[in-house]
């Protein structure tokens, strides 16, 4: 769990959207083993989707290609929602990088991610005590 | 006492196909990483992700090998040759991916070179690449597969400790 700075303690919640199937399960577990609630999305559309139905996360890790729509698409639609959460960008294209960063990331990191590349985007874990 | 014994040398014999694999370039630390996230939750995790990159990697190289039997001579230009060199590049960037995400470097290296072919529309270039990532790949399962069998086997030798200890820890309880 991590304070969010509010009274009440809310899960820190990550939407990782990727087509690859290994990618997702991997980025999802890593994430689990540190209390973070993950959601997938496999395309750029079901990214969309999730928040047109209202939800929300602290932090959204977008491939760039995708089927459907790939994740500049995805990205610059979600910027025009007004979603203003960090959108960090995982790639494998690296000469598609600036491209990418200038639909509307808050950074873009290569392939293979871990945590260490996206520390400065996830909250340090809540010490559990009562003030 | 020869209980234990197998799995222990079981697991020495995974530790040094695992050390060949990291010398020979096969795997680098971030096999190391996807090992770190398998737990008692997870056990079987490693082997999983490992398997569905085997399902998709195969997908992928007929994939590739059908679209250069599309494209006609080096260089080509035409719409379609080019067509085919842009659905090549996207495969190859998945390829690259799934491999650099599960550590198997030189699989992700030949990959690169690949790509470089395939955006210089480079199409003999393009199938020694294939044939080398073929190979790369067949090389990299036969001994992931390998590794695997002896972890399966070390589980199996070190489950006949289980009774023992089960029986001598009821036996120190009831005494």
């Amino acid at each position: 769990m991590y304070q969010n700075g509010s009274t009440e303690t809310t899960p820190f919640r990550v939407l990782v959207v990727d087509d690859d199937r290994i990618l997702r399960k991997m980025h999802k577990m890593m994430l689990t083993r540190l209390g973070i609630e993950v959601e997938v999305a496999v395309n750029g559309k079901e990214a969309v989707d999730l928040h047109l139905a209202g939800a929300s996360f602290h932090l959204v890790l977008m491939d760039l290609q995708m089927p459907v729509m790939d994740g500049s698409q995805a990205t610059k639609e979600l910027r025009g929602m007004g979603v203003t959460s960090p959108i960090v960008g995982v790639t494998a294209a690296c000469a598609e990088k600036a491209a990418f960063l200038a639909s509307g990331l808050t950074d873009c990191v290569s392939k293979p991610l871990t945590i260490s590349k996206i520390a400065n985007y996830l909250p340090a874990p809540s010490n559990h005590t009562n003030n | 006492m020869l209980v234990g014994f197998g799995a222990e040398r079981l697991g020495a014999d995974m530790n040094r196909l695992l050390a060949l694999l990291f010398h020979q370039g096969v795997l680098d630390e971030q096999f190391l990483q996807l090992q770190q996230l398998e737990d008692e939750t997870s056990p079987n995790f490693v082997s999983e992700v490992v398997s569905i990159f085997f399902h998709e990697s195969e997908k992928l190289l007929t994939s590739l090998r059908s679209l250069l039997m599309m494209v006609e001579g080096d260089h080509d230009q035409d719409h379609e040759g080019g067509l085919e060199y842009g659905k090549i590049g996207v495969h190859l960037n998945q390829f690259m991916g799934s491999s650099s995400s599960i550590g198997a470097k030189r699989v992700r290296n030949v990959c690169l070179a690949f790509r470089a072919a395939s955006d210089h529309h480079n199409r003999h270039g393009c199938l020694r690449a294939l044939e080398q990532l073929e190979h790369e790949y067949c090389y990299l399962k036969n001994k992931l597969h390998e590794f695997f069998q002896l972890e399966q086997q070390k589980v199996l030798a070190a489950g006949v400790r289980y009774p023992m200890n089960h029986y001598n820890n009821n036996i120190n309880i009831n005494s």
